[in-house]
């Protein structure tokens, strides 16, 4: 039978705030254990949290820029369960009065426009961290918890279950990355946890209505870990079915060493997790001017942004989505071209040679050693002529691991290209005449001959020579 | 009875409260008689009453995003029992 997938995420992120969302601890990652704590987010007894107004700025903002509805009356509630990562026993969360409803987040996939809509946002604190004395948890008889993490404020966006594939998640996922971070309310890193991915999927017959049973695949650290494991869980899922058996709600973890996702635990019915207001926290209006002011932060968003590179600097769509896709990259692209390098050179230098070393490295663009300016003045002389394409590539790695500017590692090395016709023409008649078999078969009508000609001459130029001279000289010389 | 044992039983494992077998009958009638004491307040009228989500009618009490010292971890792990190279030492736990 033929099936189709109903997928939803939920999707937490930190927020970039100083401190924590009901105390002036630090959010700082990296810290010593248990050293950014005091007794409101160890939760002893007698404390009074208050919530930290840029947790709620930040909270309107994405909820802003993703459409949704500000509500003007807000609350917290206490979410009970019982977990060591969780001082108090409960979180402290929103339940039925969160501060976002709605909104939607565009997506393309394929050629594909579809708008995915969003439930809510909600603001909530994070737990803190268990940290397993053994080997794995199976074998260790006692686990140790770090709390430096326990109030780190969080924004839970919970998705609408409208995907349909494990392609059109990864780039919900993408395109919620690129909105959180042109906002600058969250780094939105995958592999670091600052943003979580939690993925319900089930499957129906093609045509059918009602919804299968769901399992939620937890454990997703990267962008094609959400693609994967939703391409694998879905298979699994029609497997079953067609084997006329039924499948289990339950929590499955996706490992991505393997590419498989590993049954956690069974789900019986909905958790009690008893929610009520928080007593200790005041409920929260937001002011329509207020909503307003933090309208007129927004500042421009990728899908806006990708629009303008195509339109004022006539870059194709593919390279203008490559280079939206965050912010940092975009940001380093506008840099370059406001330096004085073509557009479409740039955008191929970013999504080239470029993007290669940031990924061997495993940098973002704006951690890169060679600064925009830099990549501008390398991008210049190829457009002067003093290098040509195939040299500057060489010189990109120079510049990236000596610091040196591209002027600099051109002259040290002697890179200048060869556009003298005189001197060119001397080493064209010279290959000519030492390739006879090559000259008559090019005579002969094998134009191809040509390229072993070019590549002599390059070689004995070390790539110097200017490849458009070489071939009119060339053409000429051999007539 | 309106609250049957098991439900009493299940209230017990959610709020971590030992209740011994012969405790269930006396519990039960001490929650019963919470209930059926909610049962008289719903008997007011509340048509024209909005909701409360706080018992006081305050708003907007928010602090500045600055940081704070926050304690020093000896002073956090001061009341822990099992303390462990800086972290809270706790039994194997596995969620259920």
């Amino acid at each position: 039978m033929k099936y189709e997938s109903v997928i939803g995420l939920e999707v937490h992120v930190e927020l970039k705030t100083k401190t924590k969302i009901f105390c002036g601890c630090s959010t700082e990652f990296g810290a010593e254990p248990n050293t950014h704590v005091c007794p409101i987010c160890l939760g002893l007894p007698g404390v009074l949290p208050v919530l930290n107004k840029e947790v709620l700025h930040f909270a309107i903002k994405a909820g802003l820029a993703l459409h949704c509805d500000i509500l003007p009356f807000s609350k917290f509630d206490r979410k009970n369960y019982y977990y060591p990562d969780l001082p108090k026993n409960f979180q402290t969360s929103q339940f039925d009065l969160p501060i976002c409803k709605g909104g939607y987040v565009d997506i393309e996939v394929n050629g594909e426009a579809r708008r995915i809509h969003l439930t809510r946002i909600h603001m909530e604190e994070d737990a803190g961290k268990l940290v397993h004395s053994g080997a794995t948890i199976d074998t260790s008889d006692s686990t140790c918890v770090d709390y430096n993490r326990t109030g780190v404020p969080l924004l839970e966006i919970v998705g609408e279950p409208e995907l349909r594939s494990g392609e059109e998640a990864r780039a919900y996922l993408e395109k919620l990355r690129a909105v959180l971070q042109y906002l600058g309310v969250s780094d939105c890193r995958l592999e670091e946890g600052s943003m979580r991915c939690d993925a319900n999927i089930s499957v129906r017959p093609v045509g059918s209505t009602t919804l299968g049973t769901k399992t939620e695949i937890k454990n997703i650290n990267s962008f094609s870990g959400v693609q994967k494991g939703i391409e694998y869980e879905a298979v699994r899922q029609a497997q079953i079915l067609d084997e006329g058996g039924t499948i289990q709600q339950a929590t499955r973890g996706w490992e991505e060493a393997k590419g498989i996702t590993v049954l956690q635990r069974i789900k019986e019915g909905d958790s009690d997790y008893r929610y009520f207001p928080e007593p200790d926290l005041i409920p929260i209006e937001v002011a329509p001017a207020y909503i307003e002011e933090v309208r007129g932060e927004l500042p421009e968003m990728p899908d806006a942004r990708r629009k303008r590179f195509m339109e004022e600097l006539g870059l194709p769509e593919y390279d203008a989505n490559l280079l939206t896709l965050e912010k940092q990259t975009a940001d380093y692209f506008e840099a370059v071209v406001r330096d004085g390098a073509d557009a479409k050179t740039a955008s191929n230098w970013m999504l080239g040679e470029f993007a290669k070393k940031l990924n061997e490295e495993g940098l973002r663009a704006d951690q890169a050693p060679v600064q925009p300016d830099r990549l501008a003045e390398l991008l210049g002389l190829i457009a002067k002529g003093t290098i040509s394409g195939k040299i500057a590539k060489t010189v990109l790695p120079e510049m990236w691991s000596s610091g040196k500017t591209a002027a600099a590692v051109v002259k040290e090395k002697g890179l200048v290209q060869i556009t003298d016709t005189g001197a060119l023409e001397e080493i064209v008649k010279k290959i000519i005449a030492a390739n006879p078999q090559s000259v008559a078969d090019y005579r002969a009508g094998k134009k191809k001959a040509i390229g072993f000609l070019v590549g002599q001459i390059m070689k004995e130029t070390k790539g110097r020579a200017n490849p458009g001279a070489v071939n009119e000289l060339l053409t000429k010389n051999l007539q | 009875m309106k609250i049957s044992a098991e439900e009493i039983k299940k209230i017990a494992l959610l709020s971590r409260l030992e209740i011994k077998e012969d405790q269930i009958d006396s519990t039960g009638k001490q929650l019963n008689d919470i209930l059926s004491y909610m049962d008289l307040i719903s008997q007011v009228d509340i048509t024209d009453v909005q909701p409360t989500a706080h018992a006081v009618s305050m708003r907007n009490v928010m602090r500045d995003d600055v940081p704070r010292p926050s304690l020093p971890n000896d002073k956090a792990l001061q009341n822990a029992p099992e303390p462990e190279n800086g972290y809270f030492k706790v039994p194997k736990v596995i969620q259920d």
